[in-house]
Order: C-alpha cells, then structure tokens, then sequence
C-alpha cells in the first residue's frame, strides 16, 4: 500500500535581532491511497512550508517524511507539484509544456508526446495542443499544470493553491475537474487552500493548521466529495446544512486564529 | 468666471499636467502611450531642412559643415573612386567585419559567462571584480595597451571591439539569470532535472529576452569602439576613412562616414529587434 508519512517533522531557523521562527512543530500525517489531504489555515500557518518538505525543496530540522518507506531527500518525479502561477514554460507550446517532464526524463519525442496527449486529453485540452500558453486563459493554464505534473506517474500530487488565482466561476468548474482526475487516476493528493468551501469539498481528509508555531489544530474527515461523485451536482453539496454548519465551524477557527495574530 | 468641470488641474498647466480620459478601447493613463512615428518623421524632415538652409544662405562656411548635397557629392564620389585605394565597400565590409566579428565572439564567450555568474556565486566572485574594474574604463584608455600586448593587426582591433562589447552581454545574461521564475524552476527539479538540465531548458530560454536587450547595448558599444580601434595601423574601415578624412579636413567624408556607420548599426538594430518578435514572442507576457 502506498502512503506518504510525515513522523515528528519541525521546522525552525534562526532570524536575525529576533526570537527564531518556529514554522513548523511536531507534524505527524499520514496520507494513504486515495487519500485527497486539504490543508487550510491562517496566513504563516506553515501549510506551504509542510508542501516544501513534502516535494524535498526544504530539509526538516527535525524528524523525517518518508514516501512508501523510502526517506525524502530531495525533489522527485514521484512527488508532483501543481503551482498556483508562473509555472509553465512561455516559450513552449501546451503539448511540449506537458511533456517538459518527459524530456527532463530522457523519454524519446514519440513517448513523450503519446504519453502527454494522453494527459491533455484527460484534462480537455485537445483544442489548444498547439497553442501559445500565455494565450489561454487562467483556469486552461492550470489545466496544462495539472497535466504535466501527471505525466510522471507521481505517487502523489502536490498543489500549492493550484485555484487561487481563479475567477469564482472558473474555480468550480476546475474543482470538479480536479476530483475527477483524482478519482480516475487513483493518486494521492496533497492540497493546499485558502478557501473553507472549496477545502471541504474536494478533500477526503481535512487538516487546520494553527500559526505560531505552525501546527496541525483539527482535523476532519469529510464526505462531500464522495457526495459529490454519487449526485454530480457541487452547488447542492455545498449549500446543505451540514456542509453550512462545518464551514461555519471551521471559519471560527481561522478566524480565532488570524485575531490571535493581530493581538501580538 | 467659474470653472464648471468637474475634473483638470488648475490654471493653463492644468491641461499638459494630467492625462486626458482615454478613448474607448485604450487604458487610461499608461505611460508613453500613443503614436510617434509622424513626429520623428517631421523632426528628421526638419533637421535636413535646417541643415540645408544654413548652408544655403552662407550662415556657415562649408569647411565646418557642409550641405547635405556636399555630403551627398562625396558619397557618390567614393562610391565610384574609392577612398585612399580601397573602394567603398571595402571599407564597409572590413569594418562590419571587425564589429560583428567582435561581437559574435562576445556572444560565445559572454552569455555562457553571464549565466554562469547569475548561477554560481563562485563564478560571480572569480569575474565580477575584473568585469567591473575594466567595463568603465574608455576603450580609448587601453588602447595602447592592447597595441602593446597583442599588436597593431587585427587582433588588437578586434579585441578591443570585443572587450567593449563584453561585459553589456555577460552583465545582460546575468541579470537575465533571475527572470526565470522559482516555480518554473522547482517545476524542472521535481521532474527529477539536473543543474545543468535546468540551466539548459528553464534559465537560458527564460533569459534570452535580457540577451536580445543586451545584444542591442552591446552592438551599440561595438559600433561606438570601432573608431578608436581603427585609429592605429589601420589601411580600411569606416572609422579609418572618417579619421583620415578629419586630417585633411574633408568634412564631406567625416559627416558621410558618420551617416553610413550609423546607418548600418541601425539596420542591425532592427534586424535583431525582428529575430527578437521570432524567438522570444512571449517576451513579457509570460
């Protein structure tokens, strides 16, 4: 079985003229297949540091993040990362920006194009195979991330509020797409956000992190998403009464939190 | 009298102080906007025209300016006889030749130096200092040197074309070092690249459109250190032919000179300018 584990992990260093900045205590998670892992919390909360540890862009100070028994050391192709912008290639067209992992691997042009065609039409994307990538819109733009970061056959996929920059409309339209890549791929997914709504919609599991030092407060497991596979129908899901009520709880939190920050 | 709008400066300034609301389909208030063309164009027109009347009516003795026709005159004479043996495009031709042979290898030698500098602080530490210490130094300056060193034939031209040339293209490479943005090098890393696969395919790309802006500076420099290097030893070139044209007070031949050297430097410019729109047509949309 796979499953990404994070044992013990802090993050600290030193700021100059200033008492150290503790990002990260003692996280412990686990993240099995088909687990979709949502990550929320205040501004300075640690969730993108966490995001760095897992894709091996930063060295825990402490403790250690292991992906199928094997340690993490550094950036791999077994742990995709979808970024919320500036990550495609201008000077590429969408068909070689989704096989950039490819070539990086050293696969041939004739692998590299059947395997990232396969992707983009998994993600929609046969129209603009050809197209300039600053010439498409955000939500296509991310739709070209979303299927680069899958052409590796990653064990999991890391995306670093891969909506953020959405407008509202395109956003849900793109949540829904993401959950169905994630339920045709079977990866495991590691989500970072800083919208509650779309948090407790996409994910299986959710984990709030606190500020200060960065940890994980609250977690939840929650069944919208698999709601959302059964009736098809988001907006449903996302104004019944008990997905009011969590949000609402979970907005507390938040709220508690950033309040604790203005009072330092 | 009141002032019944609502928007404006005050006074007769008021007017040339803000911007006026755009028109439909523009963007209020971006700088510089709007079409110069007509305006370079009557400002070229007038110049020549200026030029040909104070030389028509006498204000200045030919000697010190010449009329456009004078300049004209000595163009279509060296065009048919040659200046001092050579014949006109001989002279072009050796010129651009120590200028773009020059300049090419400031390319080879300058943009891998400058991606290197923006990459390692090693090599930032190893050339920074020399780059720094000669790049404000007038070519004129070490011109003897070079003469000294490497001798009064090509080499010592070129060389000095080449070191003006230089250091705007490693210091362009190295500041288009940073253009590439940190996701799209974490990107490359977590596919598993190497340093020098994300050299290769995310900084280099990233950074040719600073390389195109610096190959403009630095041709520019080129063009500007060709007539020193061609005031030793040299028998052809533009800025021989202006050079000696100035001892025998031929200033005809000085002014033609200049027009062609500027003439050619701006024709490259643009040629540079079209392979740039071809290469990097993402530049700043990205």
């Amino acid at each position: 079985m796979t499953a990404l584990a994070i044992r013990n992990v802090s993050v600290f260093y030193p700021v100059p003229d200033k008492p150290p900045v503790h990002a990260l205590q003692n996280i412990n998670l686990e993240i099995h297949e088909k687990d979709f892992v949502v990550a929320l919390g205040a501004s300075g909360c640690g969730k993108s540091t966490l995001l760095n540890l897992i894709a091996g862009f930063m060295a825990p100070s402490e403790g250690e993040i292991s992906l199928n028994e094997r340690v993490v050391t550094g950036p791999g192709a077994d742990r995709s990362v979808v970024f919320q912008k500036h990550a495609l290639l201008p000077w590429l067209n969408v068909l070689d920006n989704v096989a950039f992992g490819l070539k990086i691997q050293g696969h041939d042009k004739a692998k590299r194009e059947k395997i990232a065609r396969d992707f983009i039409k998994l993600l929609g994307l046969e129209q603009f195979e050809q197209s300039a990538t600053y010439e498409l819109s955000g939500g296509m733009q991310q739709r070209v991330g979303i299927a680069r970061a899958l052409t590796s056959d990653p064990a999991i996929l890391l995306m670093d509020e891969p909506l953020g920059a959405l407008d509202a409309l395109t956003r849900e339209r793109a949540q829904e797409l993401i959950l169905k890549v994630w339920r045709d791929t079977g990866k495991m997914v590691f989500f970072i956000t800083h919208s509650v709504e779309e948090a407790l919609f996409m994910g299986t599991r959710l984990i709030v992190m606190s500020p200060r030092p960065g940890r994980i407060s609250h977690v939840f497991d929650l069944p919208f998403s698999k709601q959302y596979f059964e009736t098809g129908n988001a907006r449903e899901i996302k104004a019944s009464a008990e997905f009011i009520a969590l949000r609402e709880k979970i907005l507390k939190i938040i709220f508690t939190d950033e309040a604790g920050a203005h009072d330092e | 009298m009141s002032d019944t709008r609502s928007t404006g400066g005050k006074g007769f300034l008021g007017g040339f102080m803000k911007a006026k609301p755009a028109k439909p389909g523009e963007i209020y208030g971006v700088p510089g906007q709007g079409e110069s063309l007509k305006i370079s164009a009557v400002v070229i027109a007038s110049l020549i025209f200026v030029w040909w009347l104070v030389t028509y009516a006498g204000f200045v003795k030919p000697l010190f300016l010449p009329s456009p026709m004078g300049v004209i005159d000595a163009f279509l004479g060296i065009l048919k006889d040659g200046f001092t043996g050579a014949s006109f495009w001989e002279h072009v031709w050796v010129s651009t030749l120590r200028v773009f042979g020059a300049f090419l290898l400031a390319c080879v030698i300058g943009i891998p130096l400058g991606i290197a500098m923006g990459m390692s602080p090693f090599a930032r530490g190893v050339f920074d200092p020399p780059i720094e210490f000669y790049r404000p130094i007038p070519p004129l300056a070490y011109l003897p040197l070079m003469i000294i060193w490497f001798g009064i034939d090509e080499l010592s031209k070129v060389l000095l074309i080449f070191l003006s040339v230089l250091a705007p293209m490693a210091l362009g490479a190295r500041a288009g070092v940073k253009s590439a943005a940190i996701e799209q090098i974490h990107a490359a890393y977590s596919f598993g690249a190497t340093r020098w696969q994300v050299i290769r395919l995310v900084v280099l790309p990233s950074a040719m459109p600073e390389i195109f802006t610096a190959m403009r500076v630095g041709i520019g420099f080129g063009w500007t250190t060709l007539v020193a290097a061609e005031m030793v030893a040299a028998t052809s070139g533009l800025g021989y032919m202006v050079l000696s044209a100035s001892r025998f007070l031929q200033t005809p031949i000085v002014i033609m000179g200049i027009v062609v050297i500027a003439a050619i430097a701006y024709a490259f410019d643009h040629l540079v300018r079209f392979v740039e729109r071809r290469v990097v047509p993402w530049k700043g949309r990205g």
